[in-house]
């Protein structure tokens, strides 16, 4: 059991279970949705920036435990923060899940930190990373539609 | 004792089961993380026997050299072991001629010949190219291309909840606009094996002509294409326990010789001056460029492999398996079959309540088990069904009754985790 309880730990299985901020949110004024093309994943990400800050989050869409827990964490560690810090986290995850959790962590991660174990699993990581590149696009205002290709 | 004797059999030595032959694929002797491999990926490529990956090495090692050219000796050997590998391919398939073998890629470039050079000579507006719903990506987009090139239309023959083919839909589908009916014999995400005689018979009845997807054929059952009377007919190496990057289209003769080349270059041409070239004879015509020899090669010592422990030996066996496996399977709580046709060859895809088939795919290989999890290239399937991904484990004539419950073992952990 143990090998894989460092990938499905315990707070990624209850995001799995429970989503926290699960659908669309109605008064957006950020979106973008991404798709992982090898697996059939798709992401809908709806923010409301005020003032520089996220005020509001939602996702929405439908795939893997790993894909799911991690787009419920982003949203509950987005909220409140501003878009910089936002940007910065992005970095931070990215660095996180692809190099693990043995070299030095971000600790403004907090929760997040839970993910470090996806980087053992090369065909995993595009599964964390996708609500990720998402949610930049949707703050970057990109129109492109966003793959892990 | 007779009763000793029955028990022993019923413990795995019945006179169907070849899952002995595991012991001629040096890849599966071996562990990963830290558990025996459980091989259940056979539909999206094979193993390959040491006979085989010996005679490509020999190959390598002894004769290697371009073909259909060099006056020398080992130009002289690769040619000749080349050909004798066609020759093995036509005999397998019981084909007319060599002339009707030509070495692909695989299966896709395979149909992609046809699409292209049979299709865009061909095919005009108002015609029309009927597909099914449970094609392989690449029995679907080849065609959608030369539909859009030529203004043909594309028809799909839609499918059950079951995953067979509505016969009665494709009936009514077929006209004299149909050019070409594009079907797969086994489809790689349900299992599914299609009705091709009669599906060929009522194509030829309104003059359309047939290409048969047999990338999931080929490996399951013995062909004969001549009695099949297909057009047409695509498979790969790999999924025949063969090398990868190497496969075969069959063509009747005459068919191939009204189409255009394929691609232009070296090895099709009979004589090239800049105003005019001539094109090389049958089959050379379509294989442009150096293939890929060691890979040919190595489909021959693959074709030589399954055909000495026979094609129908190893379709019981895996029927066998298939009956086995699917009701373990359906005895795990949760789990939903994706395909129940009445007839099936090779396939088990499914889901489990609750849990992505990635997740279950992630834990099931942390007990040595590999399956395929996704769409399988077929995503028209998987919107028919309404779910993103299936878990797939498919077999080869090496599975066993172990690799089921081994299987049914790591689908518990499942469970576990998910629970």
């Amino acid at each position: 059991m143990s090998e894989f309880r460092e990938l499905y730990q315990e707070v990624i299985l209850d995001h799995n279970r429970n989503p926290r901020n699960f659908g669309v949110l109605e008064d957006a004024n950020r979106f973008a949705d991404g798709t992982n093309p090898l697996c059939g994943d798709k992401v809908k990400i709806t923010l409301r920036v005020e003032d520089g800050k996220i005020a509001a989050v939602r996702f929405d869409g439908m795939g893997c435990a790993i894909s799911t827990a991690s787009a419920s964490v982003m949203t509950e560690t987005l909220l409140g923060k501003s878009e910089e810090d936002a940007q910065k986290l992005f970095e931070s995850f990215h660095d996180l899940i692809t190099h693990g959790s043995a070299g030095e962590v971000d600790k403004s991660l907090g929760k997040l930190k839970v993910f470090g174990g996806v980087s053992e699993y090369p065909t995993r990581i595009k599964c964390a990373i996708l609500c990720w590149h998402t949610m930049k696009a949707a703050l970057d205002g990109s129109q492109e539609p966003v793959t892990t290709e | 004792m007779h009763i000793q004797t029955a028990k022993a059999a019923s413990n795995g030595a019945d006179s169907w089961d070849l899952s002995r032959y595991a012991a001629d694929f040096p890849i599966l002797a071996q562990q990963v993380r830290g558990k025996p491999l459980v091989y259940l990926d056979n539909a999206a490529t094979t193993q390959k026997p040491a006979a085989v990956i010996r005679t490509v090495s020999e190959f390598y090692e002894q004769h290697n050299s371009n073909v259909h050219r060099g006056v020398h000796l080992l130009s002289q050997r690769a040619t000749q072991l080349y050909e004798d590998s066609r020759e093995k391919v036509r005999a397998f398939l019981n084909a007319a001629s060599t002339k009707e073998i030509v070495f692909t890629r695989g299966t896709t470039e395979a149909i992609n010949l046809v699409a292209s050079a049979w299709g865009r000579e061909t095919l005009k507006p108002g015609d029309e190219v009927l597909i099914s719903w449970m094609e392989h990506h690449s029995n679907i987009v080849p065609w959608q291309m030369v539909c859009q090139q030529t203004g043909a239309t594309l028809k799909v023959i839609p499918i059950n909840d079951a995953g067979e083919l509505d016969l009665k839909a494709f009936e009514s589908l077929l006209s004299t606009r149909t050019k070409m009916l594009a079907i797969t014999a086994v489809s790689n995400a349900l299992g599914t094996v299609n009705p091709l005689p009669t599906l060929i018979e009522k194509a030829h009845g309104v003059g359309a002509l047939v290409l048969v997807d047999g990338a999931q054929l080929i490996p399951h059952a013995a062909v004969d294409v001549q009695a099949l009377d297909c057009d047409f007919l695509a498979f790969s190496s790999h999924k025949l326990y063969g090398p990868t990057g190497v496969g075969v289209l069959y063509g009747k003769e005459a068919g191939l010789h009204a189409m255009a080349p394929y691609q232009g270059g070296g090895d099709m041409i009979r004589t090239v001056s800049f105003e005019r070239t001539t094109y090389a004879a049958l089959p050379n015509k379509f294989e442009a460029g150096t293939p890929n020899i060691a890979g040919a090669i190595g489909l021959g010592a693959a074709i030589d492999y399954v055909s000495g422990i026979g094609m129908n030996a190893i379709a019981q066996h895996e029927a066998a398996i298939l009956e086995y496996g699917t009701a373990q399977l359906l005895a795990v709580p949760g789990l939903r079959m994706i395909g129940t046709a009445k007839r099936k060859a090779g396939v088990l895809s499914f889901v489990l309540e609750g849990v992505h088939p990635h997740d279950i795919g992630t834990i099931v290989d942390m007990h040595g088990v590999a399956i395929r999890t996704g769409h399988h290239c077929a995503q028209p399937v998987m919107d028919r069904f309404r779910i993103p991904a299936t878990a797939r484990a498919s077999l080869a004539l090496y599975s066993s009754r172990a690799d089921i419950d081994a299987l049914v073992r790591a689908l518990s952990k499942v469970k576990e985790v998910f629970g």
